[in-house]
């Protein structure tokens, strides 16, 4: 859509901008501040540069939870977006099923992380939850506040359960927006149907699923709370992931000056990412 | 997964198949056939059900297990594996309805929950506008700078919220945790409300301007009834994001306005480990998403597709 060229547009933004500045611009000034300070107490700081960054960016301990990071968004990727897409692509496009199918699927996106994150807790219990029992029962030794492949495996499939649905809501969009003349011109064409998969309804989702990857992506970076109530991080450091470190070096052992230079690696590192995302998107709507 | 996609595969080789043979002898079958290749899913469709359906029982096993316990007694739970409660409790439940603990964690939620999704919808209105409908100075780039705050990982301000909060003196209160959602909730809404906007075509904008519509009277006459299942929507996405956070809501409150999922948290640690306790204010969490949901079943599919589709 060729849009006019209007500054005064700029007064139905500034409401937003209002209030997304003030929560967004001095907490940030906020950390900033921090990252280059040290403080002996006392609310007395001292200048300190790039220290705390060079501290960080040469810590074993923060190079292991950024690996644990990118282990943990790419598999999530790797499951969700495909899991998701199939599941759209077998979903009823119309009838009394359709309304059913999105009212359940919806139902784990609309829990509060916490309880997400209690209810796998109770779930996956070795000897009273369900998926932990069933596990043991097949032979299969499985505690996952024990054994860090549990743990792993129990964190993932979590985010699966909770997630999923984001993906397949989105793609499921995609699909019912294609007129279903193109179903009849590739019928007519004999076209199989991988190739209208393929040419039709692939390219038809493109937009929805980079939303879908970009959404997922931020999303599993910044996970926090329902790896946290459900393993706290552990066994050991297994499932410490970035934001679980990051609190714990800022409320747990009050290091101001690392966790500020953690956070503001973090956020660049986030924005970096969703900025590619961002770019490939736009670019995917200015062709249409 | 990889089965999945095997599956489907077989079933397209049956229909091509089937498509290129010669029609089948028996008159029957023929009908048959000819009626699933009219209605272009073919013979693939009497068993693709079973993806959506094994798919929602994975989704519904977790929740039924929380259900389950949260009928449970303590001494029940912690006896052993059982499919089912055998000794049948409402006692978690009476207890959460009864002391006012919990019953206001639902309440404070549920007010800044609501406040959030209305600050955020009716500001993000004229802003999704501006962006759908008008170039000015900085807009890309302002688009993209709201989106970076839904980036920001909430663990990197929980800190500084928690400073900046008490020094205007909200602490404590639902508004700052409405405030505070505000971060990630506006640039979600402006970015889904931009979405439902630009799939209005813009003579509508003119014919109504050159009808003698003033802005805000074709706003709120035409505009707004024309996307209303995309404010339906972005209602729906900052009601969920705001009801599911912790983080920020935890940090920001300590006692007046403590959220349901922060009074769980507390009583998991201090008061041992109810699990039936915690089970049933789980379930309890979970009702208001599913009536929100009901409300917006409509909406959902339509909406996405209305989006930016």
């Amino acid at each position: 859509m060729d849009k006019t060229w209007n500054n005064k547009a700029w007064f139905m933004v500034l409401p937003v901008l209002v209030l997304v500045a003030f929560n967004a611009i001095i907490p940030l000034m906020t950390v900033v501040n921090y990252s280059v300070q040290e403080t002996f107490g006392n609310n007395l700081f001292f200048f300190e540069g790039v220290k705390w960054f060079q501290e960080v960016l040469n810590s074993p301990r923060f190079h292991a939870s950024l690996l644990r990071q990118f282990a943990f968004t790419g598999l999530i990727l790797l499951i969700e977006v495909p899991l998701g897409v199939a599941v759209a692509l077998a979903m009823p496009r119309s009838g009394p099923w359709v309304a059913v199918c999105l009212v359940l699927m919806s139902l784990p996106l609309l829990i509060p992380w916490n309880v997400v994150g209690a209810m796998w807790n109770i779930f996956a219990l070795p000897d009273i939850g369900l998926l932990g029992y069933v596990i043991n029962a097949m032979g299969i030794s499985y505690n996952f506040t024990s054994q860090p492949l549990s743990a792993w495996f129990t964190v993932v499939l979590m985010d699966v359960w909770h997630w999923t649905s984001l993906v397949v809501l989105l793609a499921y969009a995609g699909l019912v927006s294609i007129p279903d003349a193109y179903y009849q011109a590739a019928k007519i064409d004999g076209a199989s149907r991988w190739s209208v998969f393929r040419f039709i309804q692939l390219p038809k989702m493109k937009r929805v699923l980079t939303i879908a990857m970009l959404l997922r992506f931020m999303d599993s970076f910044m996970v926090y709370t329902e790896p946290f109530v459900l393993t706290g991080g552990g066994p050991g450091n297994a499932t410490t992931f970035l934001s679980i470190d990051l609190v714990k070096a800022a409320l747990g052992e009050f290091n101001l000056g690392i966790a500020a230079a953690m956070s503001i690696i973090y956020f660049l590192m986030t924005l970096l990412v969703s900025w590619l995302f961002y770019t490939l998107m736009t670019q995917s709507e200015a062709e249409g | 997964m990889t089965s999945v996609k095997e599956g489907l595969g077989d079933k397209r080789g049956d229909i091509l198949m089937r498509e290129q043979t010669t029609p089948p002898p028996a008159s029957n079958a023929a009908g048959l056939q000819s009626a699933s290749v009219m209605s272009g899913r073919g013979r693939e469709a009497r068993f693709l059900w079973l993806v959506p359906t094994v798919y929602i029982i994975f989704l519904m096993l977790p929740i039924y297990w929380l259900l389950n316990m949260s009928f449970k007694t303590t001494n029940e739970i912690l006896g052993g594996f059982s499919l089912w409660p055998r000794s049948f409790t409402v006692a978690s439940y009476v207890e959460i309805l009864t002391n006012p603990v919990w019953y206001n964690g639902y309440i404070s939620s549920i007010s800044y929950v609501f406040i959030n999704t209305a600050i955020s919808v009716s500001v993000a209105l004229p802003a999704a506008y501006a962006f759908s409908r008008y170039r000015f100075l900085g807009d890309k780039h302002l688009f993209f700078w709201l989106l970076t705050n839904r980036m920001a990982p909430p663990a990197v301000f929980a800190l500084p919220f928690y400073q900046l909060y008490s020094a205007i003196n909200l602490f404590d209160t639902p508004w700052a945790v409405a405030l505070a959602h505000c971060l990630f909730n506006i640039p979600l809404a402006v970015w889904i409300l931009e979405g439902f906007m630009s799939g209005v075509p813009k003579e509508i904008d003119e014919t109504a301007f050159i009808d003698g519509y003033s802005w805000p009277r074709f706003f709120v006459k035409i505009f707004m009834p024309l996307i209303a299942s995309g404010i339906g929507v972005t209602a729906f996405f900052c009601f969920m994001f705001s009801w599911v956070e912790l983080l920020l809501a935890k940090t920001l409150t300590s006692v007046a306005a403590k959220p349901i999922a922060a009074v769980m948290t507390r009583t998991a640690s201090t008061s041992g480990y109810e699990l039936g306790l915690l089970a049933a204010a789980g379930v309890l969490t979970i009702v208001p998403g599913a009536i929100v949901i009901w409300f917006v079943r409509n909406y959902i599919a339509k909406g996405f597709a209305l989006g930016r589709v």
